[in-house]
C-alpha cells in the first residue's frame, strides 16, 4: 500500500510526516534543523530521498541541506550563490536604484528525471541550478538581466522568486513567478525570458496593465495540461489556456480573491484551489473561518471547503508555497497554516484532519507518495 | 593552538562541540589575525563558510559579532594582530550571534 510523506518548512525547523493511504493517522518526526527558518523543503520526483532544504536566518545567511535517505541524515552542500557578472540594480520600495543582493532561496525545483539537477529561485530575484546534487550553483542570467530587470521591485516580503514550474512535456519550457515583479516564460531552458503578464490588472500600480510590476503570489499547472495555468495574484485568481501568452479573471463567487496559494488536483485538470484571505491589509482568512476554497470547473464557480478546519476564531493564513496536492488515486490536498496548523483531505478537499496545530508558523509543504 | 568559540547553531552545522581548536602558528613573523582564524576555521569545517562571512566580500555578517579577552573586535580590522593571549590559547576566540528575534 502506498504510503505519503509531508515536508514542512516552518520558521523554526522542519518536520516530516508519514502516513499511510488513509492519511488520517501521522507520525511526525522533527524538528529538523530546529529553531532555524526553513524555508523550503523539497524532494526529488527522481529519486525520492534525495531531499534540500533551505535554511535562511538574518544570523548566519544561507544554508542548504542535503539528505541522501528520506531525512534521516543531512549534510551540508553549496550555499554560494553568486549572480553571473555585473549585477546591477532594480527599484528599492521608494523607487530608487538598488543594488542586486543575494538574500535567501525561497524555493528549491528538483528535477523530474535527474536527482542531482535542481533548480533555486532565490531573493532578490533570480534563478539559479545545480548539476551536482546541490554542491555548487549557478545563475541563469538571463531572467535578471532580462531588460525590465531594473524596473523591478519587491514585494512585502521581499523580491522573491517563489515559483518555478517545469513543463514535464518540454524541459525547455520554464514558468516562474516574482513577486512584485510578475510572471516570466523560457522556451529555451532559462537562456532567454519574455514576461507573461497580458490581462493581469493591478490597481495599486501607477499603470494598473503595465507588463511588470504585478504581484504574482503563485502560478500552479497541471502536468498534462502545462499551458494551461492558474495564478493567485495580490488581488484577482486568473487563468490562462496558451501558456501565460494571455490571462482572463475567474476569481467568481470567492469571498475575497485575495491570497498566497494555488493548486490544481492530480488527477482533475480543471479542479483547483484556493484559501483566500481578507485583504492586503488584513492578511487572515474571513469571518475567522478557515476555509480552503475548489473549483471543478477550472474557476469563477467556487465551494468552501470546512469540514475538519477551524471554524471559529481562526485568524490565521496560508503562505504561498504552503498548499501541496498529492498524486493517490483520491488526490490529497495539504494546507500548513502561519498558526503552526497543518492539515491533510484525503479526499480533494470534502475532509480534513489536523497533522498537528501547533507546529511553528508554517512556511512551506510539500508532499510525496511513496510505493 | 588558538580556541574558537562558536555560537549553538554553528556547533551544530560543524558538528562540534563548545570549543574548536585550530593550530595555528605564526610563520616567518606573520602575527594571527581573525582573517587567519577564520580561514582555518572555514578550511576545517567548510559548512561554515558563508555563514560568519559572506562568501565574496568576506565581511562579518551584521547578526554576528567578535570577542576576544573581554573586547569587542567586531570592527578591528581583520588583518589586525589578534591579543597573544588568544594566540597562545589562554584566551578563546568567540564568535558570538546577535540576542534577537522571536
Amino acid at each position: 500500500m502506498s504510503s505519503v510523506r509531508v515536508l514542512v518548512g516552518t520558521a523554526k525547523g522542519a518536520f516530516i510526516c508519514t502516513a499511510d493511504g488513509a492519511r488520517n493517522a501521522w507520525n511526525i518526526e522533527g524538528p529538523l534543523f530546529g529553531g532555524l527558518e526553513i524555508y523550503h523543503i523539497n524532494a526529488s520526483p527522481a529519486a525520492p530521498d534525495r531531499m534540500y532544504a533551505s535554511q535562511a536566518t538574518d544570523w548566519f545567511g544561507q544554508v542548504v541541506h542535503r539528505s541522501d535517505n528520506g531525512g534521516k541524515t543531512w549534510e551540508t552542500v553549496g550555499n554560494e550563490f553568486a549572480y553571473e557578472g555585473e549585477t546591477g540594480t532594480h527599484q528599492w520600495y521608494d523607487g530608487t536604484p538598488h543594488p542586486w543582493d543575494f538574500k535567501r532561496v525561497w524555493h528549491f525545483e528538483p528535477s523530474r528525471t535527474d536527482p542531482d539537477h535542481v533548480y533555486a529561485g532565490v531573493e532578490d530575484a533570480a534563478l539559479f541550478e545545480s548539476k551536482d546534487g546541490g554542491m555548487s550553483w549557478k545563475e541563469l542570467p538571463g531572467l535578471r538581466t532580462h531588460t525590465t530587470g531594473s524596473d523591478w521591485s519587491p514585494g512585502a516580503g521581499g523580491m522573491c522568486l517563489h515559483t518555478i514550474l517545469v513543463d514535464p512535456t518540454n524541459p525547455q519550457r520554464i514558468f516562474v513567478a516574482i513577486s512584485a515583479a510578475g510572471s516570466f516564460r523560457s522556451d529555451d531552458g532559462g537562456v532567454t525570458w519574455k514576461p507573461i503578464t497580458k490581462g493581469l490588472v493591478s490597481n495599486f500600480m501607477p499603470e494598473p496593465e503595465a507588463e511588470i510590476g504585478h504581484c504574482v503570489h503563485r502560478i500552479a499547472h497541471h502536468p498534462t495540461r502545462p499551458d494551461t495555468l492558474f495564478m493567485q495574484k495580490h488581488w484577482d485568481v486568473m487563468r490562462s489556456d496558451d501558456a501565460g501568452d494571455s490571462w482572463h479573471e475567474v476569481s467568481g463567487n470567492l469571498p475575497s480573491d485575495f491570497g498566497f496559494p494555488i493548486a490544481v488536483h492530480a488527477h482533475e485538470p480543471e479542479t483547483i484551489y484556493v484559501v483566500p484571505i481578507k485583504s492586503d491589509s488584513e492578511h487572515y482568512v474571513p469571518e475567522g473561518k478557515l476555509r480552503v476554497y475548489r473549483s471543478r470547473s477550472g474557476g469563477n464557480e467556487w465551494e468552501p471547503l470546512t469540514k475538519g478546519l477551524p471554524q471559529k476564531d481562526c485568524y490565521v493564513n496560508v503562505l504561498r508555497e504552503s498548499m501541496a496536492v498529492d498524486t493517490m488515486d483520491e488526490c490529497g490536498i495539504y494546507i500548513g497554516t502561519t498558526g503552526g496548523g497543518v492539515y491533510a483531505s484525503p479526499d480533494g478537499g470534502d475532509t480534513w484532519n489536523a497533522i498537528s496545530e501547533h507546529f511553528p508558523r508554517v512556511l512551506s509543504v510539500e508532499v510525496q507518495v511513496l510505493p | 593552538m588558538i580556541r574558537v568559540v562558536l555560537p549553538y547553531h554553528l556547533r551544530n552545522l560543524a558538528r562540534v562541540g563548545a570549543e574548536v581548536e585550530l593550530s595555528l602558528a605564526e610563520q616567518n613573523g606573520e602575527r594571527i589575525t581573525t582573517n587567519a582564524v577564520l580561514d582555518a576555521l572555514e578550511q576545517r569545517y567548510p559548512m561554515l563558510r558563508g555563514t560568519i562571512r559572506d562568501h565574496a566580500s568576506k565581511e562579518r555578517r551584521a547578526y554576528l559579532r567578535y570577542f576576544a579577552c573581554g573586547e569587542d573586535r567586531s570592527f578591528t580590522p581583520n588583518d589586525d594582530p589578534l591579543p597573544e593571549a588568544v594566540v597562545e590559547g589562554a584566551e578563546p576566540f568567540l564568535v558570538v550571534g546577535a540576542i534577537s528575534g522571536g
